[in-house]
């Protein structure tokens, strides 16, 4: 039995993305449904503490063209200029609007926002860093989650928290009316349908073994979206963070290298002067998980199996690694035993970001290829933040762009949502007969499998083939391998078996949903990594060599376009990169130096 | 375990799902550590933890700070440890 329930919009997610999408659609005094599978100040953008970017300039000259520049480079040119410059440009005013809300931001004496360095962001078109990086101490997402929260709750939105959305609801047509979930504290399922259906799922870092992102990051919307046909964007494109605690994945903010902590191998040496000479420790992510990895494989690695490099901030005076980045010693202290005033982090690259996403246009608005042109809106579909793809990162995202993105795209997929059912008035599509068959197909074989895999095991087996297959190198035989391996996995996960199969609050059901998502993005992931032949950005191949056409590996020729994998038959389809910015000249191609 | 015993050990398990992975790990070693374990008192002291905001519950276990109530003192015990990850 699924029970009906209706709604303007329904909003799957209550992180940065999910609530601010929703402040636009319950202000604007529209019925919006939020779901959650956690209360909403626990989700992921929580774990967010390096900042927000925008170019206000408190501190020095700044310029949102300098922001555009450094994004269109950073994403090593695969990401769209129209996105791009849109968002670079909101960035002030969506940054003061949490102000408003009551974002208690870091200050300068007089008064205005304290900003900080932040990898590959940086001034006047590339030359030396800038102070870009908003934050509210180490809680940046914290504070900014409960900001948003409060103003949600002033607007009436309707939390519906500790409920799992399952399957995405669309017609014949193609149209997007909602989506089924389940309460999980009855175990009851539901249908909401909407006008206006918002995918702010966040990532899904969780298809590596090695993550800073928490277990909850399991790409539900991405594999709902999936299901239902609509296909992903740039999936290929996982950002590493340089800075993860070796063994644990916990991640080290980059603000300790915007505050002057500096990478060392084993022999002491600072190795990033010769990786970045100008940006140096501060260079863009994957140029420093890239150099990271090359020390390691060079033998300069630390440790007893050379497998690790330092993060030193030994030479920093206490008071300011206890004022400025209070987290960090028991971080050390915990998952690497070590006491960073004295000695230095061991770290390594970490997965940390999922760049592509559902993929969308700038106004968040969900946009699939159709016969009329490659960026088709799907009617009552919109999607931001993490799952979502617009592309504003395209290959590589800069550090606090993530928030950013959230603000912007959660704004806009909001407005966008409230500006359709203003101006074009019409009640809710009917739902379609077959509404709720997917789910209680995915639902009944669950309940019903009989000598099935243990969801725990095959959910190591996906880790396992994705770091080994898929990590921060990439190399054509291992991707080719990985590929079979991965498409193994999933026969597994189609038969998951759960032993407990209560109704009432039954968090193996729940993984074991999860897992149905989480192996969409990994397929989707090395699908789409092992066809794209060649190296840009967070996408590094062995086999795509440096020449003076190819710089690093970029084949611009044959690559600068954006991957779609659809999960019908793992098909690949591609589309081109828009190069046009709505007001200002391209950011023209060239090769991405630090 | 009874249904209402189980159900309340499966929201504590959802609830250590945590916004913090330093924190997920931490509650997962207790869950791998301490699978029979949990009684009624101890049920409520682990109630009490996740309520709380997870910076908060972080400051606690990683040892920045002592529980406020000192009855929580037990289960912030358990689930501190020095390293081992
Ligand atoms: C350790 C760490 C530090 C970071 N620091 C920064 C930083 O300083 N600056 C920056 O810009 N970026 C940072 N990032 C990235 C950034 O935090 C994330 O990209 C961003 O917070 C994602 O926000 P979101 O709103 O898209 O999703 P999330 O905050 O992950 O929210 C997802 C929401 O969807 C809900 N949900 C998911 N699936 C379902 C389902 N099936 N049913 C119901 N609800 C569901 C969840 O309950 C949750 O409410 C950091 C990331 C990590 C891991």
């Amino acid at each position: 039995m699924i029970t009906v329930r209706k709604f303007d919009a329904v909003i799957v997610g209550a992180g940065g993305a999910g609530l601010r999408a929703a402040i636009q659609l319950s202000e604007a005094g529209l019925k919006t449904a939020v779901l959650s599978k956690v209360f909403p100040t626990r989700s992921h953008t929580v774990a967010a503490q390096g900042g927000v970017a925008a170019s206000l300039g408190n501190s020095e000259e700044d310029h949102w063209h300098w922001h555009m520049y450094d994004t269109v480079k950073g994403s090593d040119w695969l990401g769209d200029q129209d996105a791009i410059e849109f968002m670079c440009r909101k960035a002030n005013e969506v940054v003061i609007e949490l102000e408003h809300y009551g974002m208690p931001f870091d200050r300068l004496d007089n008064g205005r926002i304290y900003q900080r360095p932040f990898g590959g962001h940086m001034s006047n078109f590339g030359e030396k860093p800038v102070r870009r990086s908003c934050a509210a101490a180490d809680r940046t997402g914290h504070a900014m989650l409960h900001a948003m929260y409060q103003r949600n709750i002033k607007a009436n939105t309707q939390f519906f928290v500790e409920w799992l959305a399952l399957d995405l609801i669309r017609d014949a047509e193609g149209d997007v009316l909602g989506v089924t979930a389940m309460e999980m504290e009855t175990g009851d399922l539901y249908a909401f349908h909407a006008k206006a259906t918002i995918f702010a799922t966040g990532g899904a870092g969780r298809i590596y073994y090695s993550s800073t992102n928490a277990f909850i990051n399991t790409g539900d919307g991405a594999g709902m979206a999936a299901r239902a046909g609509i296909p992903l964007e740039d999936m290929e494109f996982w950002q590493f963070h340089p800075t993860g605690v070796a063994g644990a994945g916990v991640l080290i903010t980059e603000g300790v290298r915007g505050e002057g902590g500096i990478l060392r191998n084993s022999q002491g040496e600072r190795f990033m002067e010769r990786y970045a000479p100008n940006a140096k420790d501060l260079a863009s992510r994957d140029v420093v998980s890239r150099a990271m990895v090359t020390e390691i494989n060079e033998g300069r690695g630390c440790g007893p199996n050379k497998d690790f490099v330092l993060l030193d901030i030994t030479h920093l005076p206490p008071e300011t690694i206890m004022k400025r980045l209070p987290g960090i010693h028991e971080i050390a202290l915990q998952f690497a035993g070590v006491d960073a005033l004295r000695e230095p982090i061991p770290v390594v690259p970490t997965c940390h970001y999922q760049m592509g996403g559902i993929p969308t246009n700038f106004k968040g608005q969900v946009v699939v290829p159709g016969k009329r042109s490659q960026n088709e809106i799907v009617p009552g579909f919109y999607a931001a933040g993490e799952c979502a793809c617009a592309s504003v990162h395209g290959a590589n995202r800069l550090g606090t762009n993530s928030l950013l993105d959230l603000l912007v795209f959660g704004k806009s997929a909001g407005e966008s949502a409230v500006d359709e059912m203003k101006q074009s008035p019409k009640p809710h599509k009917e739902l379609p007969t077959d509404a709720f068959d997917r789910t209680l197909e995915r639902l009944n074989r669950l309940n019903t499998q009989k000598d099935g895999a243990s969801v725990h095991e095959t959910q190591l087996a996906m880790q396992r083939s994705m770091q080994k297959h898929a990590g921060v190198f990439r190399f054509a035989d291992l991707l080719k391998q990985g590929v079979q391996k991965i498409l193994e996995v999933q026969k597994d996960v189609e038969r998951t078996e759960i032993k407990d199969k209560s109704q009432v609050f039954n968090t193996a059901r729940v993984e074991a949903l999860e897992l149905d998502n989480l192996i969409e993005v990994a397929v989707a992931t090395m699908v789409s990594a092992e066809a794209r032949k060649e190296s840009r950005g967070a996408h590094v191949r062995d086999d795509a060599p440096d020449t003076p056409e190819r710089p690093d590996g970029r084949d611009d020729v044959n690559w600068l376009k954006h991957s779609l994998w659809f999960k019908d038959e793992n098909r690949l389809e591609y589309k081109s990169v828009n190069l046009r910015p709505l007001t200002v000249d391209t950011i023209a191609l060239k090769k991405r130096a630090y | 375990m009874n249904e209402q015993q189980r159900i309340r050990r499966e929201r504590l398990r959802w609830h250590s799902r945590r916004a913090l992975l330093e924190l997920d790990l931490v509650m997962r070693r207790f869950w791998q550590s301490q699978p029979e374990l949990l009684d009624d008192l101890q049920a409520e002291q682990l109630e009490c933890l996740l309520a709380m905001e997870d910076h908060d519950l972080w400051e606690l276990l990683s040892g920045r700070q002592e529980p406020a109530d000192p009855a929580l003192q037990g289960m912030v015990a358990l689930l501190r440890q020095p390293t081992g990850f």
